[in-house]
């Protein structure tokens, strides 16, 4: 189902360059989404991406919070959808809602 | 997630080991889990267990429930596979369309003059006969077979093997009143309605595709579809 040549690889190789790494996973959908479960997208701490969680549309919200969990190491879950505040300014056009599980490559 | 557990799902892939990436998503703690076994600090009641397990074989990630809060398993399955018999010009365009969505392509065509590494530079590509061949493959519920020669010798045995194993999709070219006439060859092996059912024939979905790489785009669509059928059937 999940090909890791992509994304996976491309996080192990940022962080064997020693630069610091967080994955992003899509754990859940509602409605729809662009993007299944387990699609992954790694962001290295320039903001870099390989992968994606949606058609575009939370990326850039996600590498934000991504280079905070780069910086903490704690883990974080997040939801996306309209309900959400950070979701009316970045737009899931869809109308679907998601939940994004963010963790830092150790 | 720690380096060990990335360079074991990266070392697991480049062997193609089914394994599973369970995280406590409260805590972040992980393990990987085998058919045989897990591996990691994260560690699963015997349900949680037998849930990974079964979304191994579903090869579907999900969210599972649990005493201690919400556990994602992630399921890294190796790729779907699929055997083209006949290296023709058609498979030219569906071979590389099928390993963009994806697929491990297998290309089978005993004819020398067809199945060239010039031809096909980025495929494996096979000049045993197809019977052998596919029978080497072992089609299972995650392969497609598509036979493009519409040469009863070669597809016919390509066929005989498919229809024996679980692949979950069968597709041959071929017009109407050519897969009609197979369909009759393949009566005289043995083979029945259910077996006829399986063969999507001719091949590909109605888009009234005529050039190469319009029929490689009918048959991805088609493979594509009954991949998801499938799935949301199981």
């Amino acid at each position: 189902m999940q090909d890791p040549d992509d994304v996976l690889k491309r996080a192990a190789d940022w962080r064997a360059a020693g630069k610091g790494v967080a994955i992003a996973t899509v754990v859940s959908t509602w409605g729809s989404s662009p993007r299944p479960v387990g699609s992954q997208l790694a962001v290295d701490e320039s903001g870099a991406m390989a992968g994606s969680v949606s058609g575009g549309c939370i990326e850039g919200a996600v590498v934000t919070e991504a280079l905070e969990v780069i910086r903490d190491g704690r883990p974080r879950l997040l939801d996306f959808g309209v309900t959400n505040e950070l979701a009316w300014e970045v737009g899931l056009a869809c109308g679907g809602k998601m939940q994004v599980y963010l963790e830092r490559l150790e | 997630m720690k380096r060990a557990v990335l360079d074991a799902l990266i070392a697991d892939h480049a062997a193609k080991r089914p394994v599973a990436l369970a995280t406590e998503l409260s805590s972040g703690r992980q393990c990987l889990v085998y058919a045989d076994g897990t591996e990691g600090e994260l560690e699963l009641a015997e349900d949680v267990l037998g849930t990974a397990h079964k979304a191994l074989v579903d090869d579907r990630s999900f969210t599972a429930e649990t005493a201690n809060g919400a556990v994602f398993i992630l399921v890294f399955n190796p790729p779907l596979r699929m055997v083209i018999v006949g290296a023709v010009h058609i498979a030219q365009l569906l071979a590389p369309m099928a390993a963009l969505a994806g697929y491990e392509v297998t290309m089978v065509d005993p004819r020398r003059a067809f199945a060239t590494d010039a031809r096909f530079p980025d495929f494996t590509v096979t000049v045993e006969w197809p019977d052998e061949a596919l029978e080497r493959i072992a089609p299972d519920r995650r392969t497609a077979v598509v036979t493009l020669t519409h040469d009863p010798k070669l597809d016919d045995p390509a066929l005989a093997v498919a229809l024996r194993s679980e692949a979950f999709y069968i597709g041959s070219l071929g017009s109407k009143k050519t897969h009609a006439a197979r369909l009759e060859r393949l009566a005289e092996l043995g083979f029945g309605e259910t077996d006829f059912a399986r063969i999507h024939g001719p091949v590909g979905l109605p888009l009234g595709a005529a050039s190469p790489a319009e029929i490689a785009i009918s048959i991805m669509a088609q493979v594509t579809q009954v991949l998801h059928q499938k799935r949301a059937a199981a």
